[in-house]
């Protein structure tokens, strides 16, 4: 059964321009992507430790954690390099009247 | 190029660096035998855990690479409890420590260091510990109880996250530093500082500018004749590159073994990686072997791509990480020369950034991996950035490497 859905606000959607990221407090934490004005979330806490994803570096569908450089898909929550071992969950975003909401409980 | 892709690789050292070279020439297409000699009895894992992990949580084990059985499904063969012995260039081929012998199109040396050892402490009263290996790991954590008392003698890296986490297993700790402060090569006075006064307030006992000179029953002699009172000491003073093979071949010095950007020796068709590799830093202006973690992984994907005929030359700045108590430091590049910029809060969150002739030479952050994603970027590209425009919190570091010139 699917669980139902859970929507947490993101914030504005103005002010997350193309190629930028932002945490939002949830439980669980995740981050939102800008990559060319799609939008997408994915948990915030890296599957290798205990890093943040939103202090990391984004390029392309890809964010790098800021701890040990492990690269993770923002589409599909993969995980592409070492040392991340363990896929992170990807969740929905949509934009409503401008502001960006996260459905935690539609995890991927 | 078939004559590349099914060539016969062997490398010595199966610690991080060898492990990652050898997963990168299977993911990149190699379809040769690779071999993975390894003296150890484990297969390969990474080393920070050593002193962090498995000293503050007495129930963590061992986080390998990946299993045993995972090499074989990924078509590498791993020798394990198996050092090599000797290495001929003209018939391309090593001898093990049982008298096998592999032939090699081309080889790799991933051998890397050994702690440099103080012969004389350890003939003394006082057990004498080092910390390098896993078996090193575990034998340090039995013996770390309540109320024992630890000499460290080393103010780097390894002194400074055994004594954190001596500390949190209730021991009390003495550390000694030969340098005017900690870490001296790497960080900063400022950084520095906040190190030691995190370590102070934790209760550790820091005597920095003092060596110790021999061992008194029930404790460590130092240079000015005081006697450090200790149960164990755990030595963390440097370490040697493991050179032995290699300099028969004329590709070694002392101070390791000279690559290119692209994991080249001197000798056609052998190579090397890790932290026995010397490389030429364009930060520090010198040569010098990059003993870390980040070195160990992306030198070896560069040399692994030249071993496949790609050319990927290794060209990030060199960087660290350490965890201490609730404190994260990293550097990168350079960050004792220089003009040093300050960006946060120093008694909180912050950085350094080290300008050299206007151009970002190095940096520092402390609980700040944020900025360090954007800084290591504009290390490695040496950017020129205003000092006041990096003190500022509210310029966009982010930006400015998206600013960066594509290279
Ligand atoms: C306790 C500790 C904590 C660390 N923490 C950090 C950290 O927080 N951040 C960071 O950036 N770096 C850290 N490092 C450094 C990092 O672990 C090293 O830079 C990294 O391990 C280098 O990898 P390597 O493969 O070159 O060498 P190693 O991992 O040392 O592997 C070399 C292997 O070669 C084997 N070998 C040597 N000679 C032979 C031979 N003749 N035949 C067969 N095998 C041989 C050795 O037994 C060894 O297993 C730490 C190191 C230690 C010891
Ligand atoms: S915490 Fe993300 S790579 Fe280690």
């Amino acid at each position: 059964m699917a669980e139902p859905s859970r929507l947490v606000s993101g914030g504005s959607a103005d002010t997350l321009p193309p190629g930028e990221l932002r945490r939002v407090c949830s439980e669980p934490p995740v981050t939102i992507y800008n990559v060319d004005g799609a939008f997408y979330a994915t948990d915030d806490w890296c599957s290798h430790d205990k890093a943040s994803l939103a202090e990391g570096w984004l390029e392309g569908h890809t964010i790098e954690c800021p701890w040990h450089m492990a690269k993770f898909c923002v589409r599909t929550g993969k995980a592409l390099t070492a040392p991340a071992r363990v896929d992170i969950r990807t969740f929905p975003v949509r934009v409503e009247n401008g502001e960006l909401f996260v459905d935690l409980g539609a995890a991927a | 190029m078939p004559a590349v892709m099914d060539d016969r690789i062997v490398i010595l050292g199966a610690g991080q660096a060898g492990a990652r070279l050898a997963e990168a020439l299977r993911d990149g297409g190699h379809t040769g035998p690779v071999t993975l000699v390894g003296a150890e009895a484990h297969p390969p894992y990474e080393r920070p855990q050593l002193s962090k992990e498995m000293l503050l949580d007495p129930g963590a084990s061992l986080t390998p690479i990946k299993p045993v059985a995972g090499w074989g499904m990924a078509g590498i063969r791993l020798l394990t409890g198996m050092a090599a012995t000797g290495v001929d260039a003209a018939s391309r081929s090593v001898t093990l420590a049982d008298g096998q012998v592999l032939r090699w199109d081309r080889l790799v040396f991933a051998t890397g260091t050994r702690p440099r050892r103080l012969p004389l402490l350890e003939a003394g009263p006082v057990p004498v510990l080092y910390l390098r290996t896993v078996e090193d790991a575990l034998d340090l954590r039995r013996r770390l109880r309540p109320g024992l008392r630890l000499a460290v003698l080393g103010g780097g890296v390894i002194g400074l996250e055994v004594a954190a986490a001596a500390m949190k297993q209730g021991c009390s700790v003495d550390l000694v530093e030969a340098a005017p402060r900690l870490l001296s090569r790497a960080v900063p006075p400022l950084v520095a500082g906040r190190l030691s006064a995190r370590h102070a307030l934790a209760g550790v006992g820091l005597h920095v500018g003092r060596q110790a000179v021999g061992m008194a029953d029930g404790g460590v002699i130092l240079d000015d004749g005081r006697v450090l009172p200790a149960d164990l000491v755990l030595i963390g003073i440097g370490v040697e590159p493991c050179i032995d093979l290699a300099l028969p071949l004329g590709i070694a010095d002392a101070d390791g073994i000279r690559v290119d950007a692209q994991g080249r020796t001197a000798q056609p068709g052998i190579f090397a990686i890790g932290d026995v590799a010397s490389q030429w830093s364009r930060w520090h202006g010198r040569w010098s072997r990059v003993e870390t973690w980040a070195n160990a992984q992306n030198q070896a994907l560069a040399t692994a791509a030249s071993l496949l005929g790609r050319d990927q030359p290794h060209a990030d700045a060199p960087w660290f990480w350490s965890d201490q108590y609730d404190l994260t430091l990293q550097a990168c590049g350079d960050a004792t020369t220089g003009e040093m910029v300050v960006r946060g809060d120093p008694q909180g969150a912050f950085a350094t950034i080290h300008l050299v002739d206007g151009h970002i030479n190095g940096a520092t952050s402390i609980n700040a991996p944020g900025d360090m994603a954007a800084l290591r970027r504009l290390v490695t590209a040496r950017a020129a950035i205003a000092a006041d425009q990096l003190a500022d919190p509210g310029f966009h570091l982010r930006r400015a490497v998206a600013a960066l010139p594509k290279s």
